[in-house]
């Protein structure tokens, strides 16, 4: 057990742990796996996603080295200049596909949204840490609010996909809290009255389009209900075993429309099958559970609710996408976390386990101290 | 007050209630992820098949082949109508971005006419939506070469191969052989009330005449499929499975395409038909009509002002005259009702008549003219049909009277369908008291009856009956239904066509065959026989009749010359005959119409020249 012992402490010394480690590194070798069959075997686009994998697992060691003491301290000014980020991108954003998401600096071009998919939690987090927990109404409300300005500035532009998981980042750190149960039915009561506001001024045809498509595929089984059936058809069509890898009918002969982005796991069903499902869904549990223990194990309040958070967010990325593209939730355009193609959610995800492993690192050092 | 409390932290109480809202969020998350895995399951095991059916519907597509359709030979084995591959460009308008710059484009590169762009429009008119139509047909290699080059420029537009009928000797055979053209509205909605659009699913063309129309369901053959995967762009991926498809059934004719080609080329400018026919089995050996025209217009696809031509012409080149021509049969019906005279006793081998060179009947004023005005003098029933005597045969007439003429003529065929094996003919007309009731409302006069016994008035026949009626004496009796098919091939087995024949005519004396087909021998051997001269020195026995028919009743006291008349007024000029005398192999049937002379001097000489060739081409075979 010498040998383990050693390369325990290398991991320490670095800031990994080695089970998530372990868990995110083989979600990617599956992402790579299936973005070459999705592409239909383009080895170009296999090549960035492998790159993409690269910049966002060096972004998550860089960031799990940062001492959490600077994270915690940097949680209020990161969440500022997110929203004035955001006013930037509601004021002077570029426009693609309907959506201002984009905010050109000049040099660089950046999606202010995901610096806040970071900044929401982690200010939530500080803000209901500071004075322990469970907070008091008024810090509960004052934490809400907090919330509901960049959650309100992200629909918006609109990117309903991102608002809610941000939104739900914030609501997770108010129910890690010790929000009151009482309270939480009120939200819920109020949330199904906003429902109606909702869809009659803040949402978008589109967006309307989208539900109506989600609650009856089949009423235009050519036009919006077409992602949806070709998506269902493929992984209904994987059976038990799958087709085989690159084997997959509805997804080599292009059947099925963004297939290698937010439909990428239509694929993956219909070449590996329900065993291949369930393995997927392990993996993702593996992780999350093992997100939950770092945040089980966490000294500081901070820390918990912020590795708890982002945990359950990751959770609610997994739930939203798989269910979009099986029928059960609308499409509302949130990719498969770390499989999916695509380098943005990619980056912001590994920079939250970056945390994460940082948190759970962190722990282990005070007691070697 | 509370304030303060929460200012003593205490790290117990506070990771106590953390760790039950972490334990809470995991029950959560397991029944998500069970939600999650119950939807998989349902899609992937419970519903499995019918999502199975639904991909496999959206990527294989079933696409029919047609069958090779059967060939056609003549009875020696050469082929008449085949099967010949020819590159067309075809285009797709729904998948053609700029369909004018497109056309315009292939104009310049193909060298491709105004004309032929402008059919191209027309035929897309009468298409399917999504159907490939022919842009330019029978495209030269170096052309096929030229657009392959640029093929990728030219997004629905494609060449393709594939096989078109063509009938090798042309208009010589166009009646009977028929031809094969593009199905259209008419004939998809035959093949649907038959039940039979599926096997044409893939099939471009359908026999529209003659033997390619009536034997239509033997040369068509049955429709293979074939299962082919695609993407959503509708390629091409992969051939799955392949059911061929059946090709037709190969026809033999009885027809002999030298024996056409030849009577063809003698009718030369004149319009008329010919027909041989073996008496004994109804096989017919040749059969015209002119003027023709060229079936591979029709089986490439022939233009809107080509066919109005044919239409339009007033010489009806798409009537086949061989059956539904209805010519007055004039003298070459004199053997039968000769045959009906003994039979009824009216006369004997030995009766003589006068003749003076007209025929009157008793009060009345109107004179019947014998061709040959100062009269035959004595004639008996011979020479009434040697010389053809019109006198002998008005007195005949006039004595068996209209209704036992009838009863007795359509036991020959005359006025009805031979059922002879292509589907245009028609019955033309036997006239009787009835059909004259029934056609003008007026009764019917002895007058007529008398134009009756040299074949004229209403009395129509088409030349393939007058070859039933003639090969019915020359049978004593036996009446044969002519016949084009002689076996139907289907790969090494060989099918004999039905011989079929009728309801023969029975002589109360048998003998009274004998005297009449006496009398038809020296029509053509002795020196007094109208057709003597056309078979002089023939190498062969042989027997005939000719006939003139008038086109228009000529006035009494005018003179008929053929030179002065309106050209469509001219005679008819006919012949009926057969060989060899004793045993015969062959009748043959003359029909010219309009022309300058009569049966003897037009029709009879063509029938010898026929008889000629025909022997000397049996005899070559028979050396061979």
């Amino acid at each position: 057990m010498r040998s383990n012992n050693e390369s325990n402490k290398w991991l320490q010394r670095f800031h990994i742990d080695g089970p998530l480690f372990l868990g995110l590194l083989t979600l990617a070798v599956l992402s790579l796996a299936t973005v070459y069959s999705a592409s239909g075997q383009d080895l170009a686009m296999t090549e960035r996603q492998l790159i993409r994998i690269g910049l966002a697992f060096t972004a998550m060691l860089v960031i799990a080295q940062i001492p959490l003491s600077a994270v915690e301290r940097f949680s209020l000014p990161l969440f500022a200049l997110g929203v004035v980020l955001l006013l930037g991108v509601l004021l002077f954003g570029e426009s693609s596909k309907g959506a201002q998401r984009w905010l050109n600096l000049g040099v660089v071009t950046i999606q202010p949204s995901e610096i806040m998919k970071l900044a929401v939690p982690m200010t939530i987090a500080w803000f209901l840490a500071e004075h322990g927990i469970p907070p008091t109404k008024r810090r509960m409300a004052a934490a809400f609010l907090l919330l509901m300005v960049p959650t309100l500035m992200i629909a918006k532009q609109p990117d309903l996909g991102t608002s809610i998981l941000i939104a739900s980042s914030g609501i997770f750190v108010l129910f890690l809290a010790g929000i009151s149960w009482r309270l939480i039915i009120f939200f819920a009561a109020a949330l199904g009255a906003f429902v109606p506001v909702l869809w009659l001024f803040l949402m978008h045809d589109y967006q309307r389009q989208r539900v109506l498509t989600f609650l009856d595929p089949e009423r235009d089984p050519l036009g919006a209900g077409y992602q949806i059936i070709q998506s269902k058809i493929a992984i209904g069509s994987g059976g038990v075993e799958g087709k085989g890898w690159l084997q997959g009918t509805q997804s080599q002969l292009e059947f099925l429309p963004e297939r290698h982005t937010d439909f990428i796991f239509s694929v993956f069903s219909e070449e590996f099958g329900l065993v291949g499902v369930i393995g997927l869904l392990l993996l993702y549990g593996f992780v999350v559970f093992r997100g939950m223990i770092i945040a089980m194990r966490a000294q500081k309040v901070y820390q918990k609710l912020l590795a708890g958070s982002l945990t359950l967010t990751f959770f609610v990325y997994v739930l939203v996408n798989i269910g979009m593209v099986s029928g059960l939730l609308p499409v509302v355009g949130v990719p498969l976390p770390l499989i999916s193609y695509g380098g943005t959610s990619m980056v912001t995800l590994l920079a939250g386990f970056g945390l994460l492993m940082a948190i759970a690192t962190n722990k282990r050092l005070v007691m070697h101290d | 007050m509370k304030h303060k409390r929460v200012t003593i932290r205490d790290h117990h109480a506070e990771s106590a209630l953390f760790g039950r809202r972490v334990f809470v969020s995991l029950i959560i998350v397991v029944l998500a992820f069970g939600v999650l895995f119950t939807n998989m399951y349902h899609l992937q095991v419970v519903d499995h098949q019918s999502f199975q059916t639904r991909s496999n519907d959206n990527r294989i597509k079933v696409v029919p082949l047609a069958p090779n359709r059967g060939l056609i030979y003549d009875r020696r084995g050469r082929l008449l109508a085949e099967n010949r591959p020819v590159m067309s460009l075809e285009v797709t308008p729904e998948k053609v971005q700029d369909l004018t710059q497109t056309l315009t484009e292939l104009q310049q590169l193909l060298a491709i006419d105004d004309e032929t762009v402008a059919e191209f429009h027309e035929s897309r008119r009468r298409e399917r939506r999504f159907n490939q139509i022919i842009l330019l047909d029978g495209l030269t290699e170096q052309q096929a070469a030229k657009f392959a080059v640029r093929q990728h420029e030219f997004p629905g537009v494609s060449i393709e191969a594939r096989l078109v009928r063509h009938y090798p000797y042309g208009e010589a055979i166009t009646h009977a052989l028929g031809y094969v053209a593009k199905i259209n509205r008419n004939d998809l909605n035959n093949l649907r009330e038959q039940d039979k659009q599926a096997n044409y699913a893939a099939t471009r063309v359908i026999g529209k005449l003659g033997i390619e129309r009536y034997y239509e369901e033997l040369l068509h053959g049955t429709i293979g499929y074939q299962q082919v995967e695609v993407d959503i762009h509708g390629r091409n991926i992969r051939t799955l499975s392949v059911e061929p498809p059946i090709p037709g059934q190969d026809l033999h004719l009885e027809l002999d395409i030298e024996l056409q080609q030849f009577a063809y080329d003698l009718l030369g400018d004149e319009r008329g038909s010919i027909i041989l026919m073996d008496p004994n089995d109804g096989a017919i050996r040749a059969m015209v009509s002119k003027p023709s025209y060229d079936p591979n217009w029709f089986a490439q696809g022939i233009s809107y002002s080509q066919y109005q031509s044919l239409l339009s012409s007033r010489h009806s080149p798409l009537l086949n005259r061989s059956t539904q021509g209805g010519y007055p049969p004039a003298s070459t019906v004199k053997p039968q009702l000769a045959v009906l005279g003994l039979e009824q006793g009216i006369i004997t081998p030995t009766t003589k008549i006068w003749d003076p060179g007209w025929f009157q009947i008793d009060g009345v004023d109107h004179r019947y003219r014998d061709w040959l005005a100062w009269g035959h003098g004595w004639v008996n029933v011979t020479d009434a049909i040697v010389e053809s005597c019109d006198t002998f045969y008005y007195d005949l007439a006039l004595k068996l009277g209209i209704d036992s003429i009838h009863d007795d003529m359509v036991r020959y065929g005359f006025g009805a369908r031979t059922g002879i094996d292509i589907a245009e003919e028609s019955s033309a007309v036997m006239p009787s008291r009835g059909w004259k009731r029934a056609r003008f409302n007026q009764p019917w006069y002895a007058g007529e009856t008398v134009s009756i016994g040299i074949g004229q008035s209403y009395w129509t026949t088409t030349p393939i009956q007058l070859a039933v009626g003639t090969a019915v004496v020359v049978n004593r009796g036996e009446r044969p239904v002519p016949r084009l098919l002689h076996a139907i091939q289907e790969g090494e087995v060989v099918l004999p066509a039905v011989v079929e024949t009728r309801e023969p005519v029975t002589l109360k004396n048998p003998k009274n065959w004998d005297v009449v087909l006496r009398a038809l021998n020296l029509t053509v051997s002795s020196i007094k026989g109208t057709a003597h001269s056309a078979f002089k020195d023939a190498t062969f026995t042989s027997g005939g009749k000719t006939g003139t028919a008038q086109v228009r009743s000529i006035g009494q006291e005018e003179e008929y010359n053929a030179e002065e008349i309106d050209e469509r007024y001219r005679d008819n000029a006919m012949y009926v005959g057969y060989a060899p005398a004793d045993n015969p192999e062959l009748v043959v049937v003359i029909a010219v119409e309009n022309t300058i002379g009569g049966g003897g001097s037009v029709a009879a000489p063509m029938a010898r020249k026929l008889l000629d060739f025909y022997f000397e081409q049996e005899q070559r075979y028979a050396q061979q």
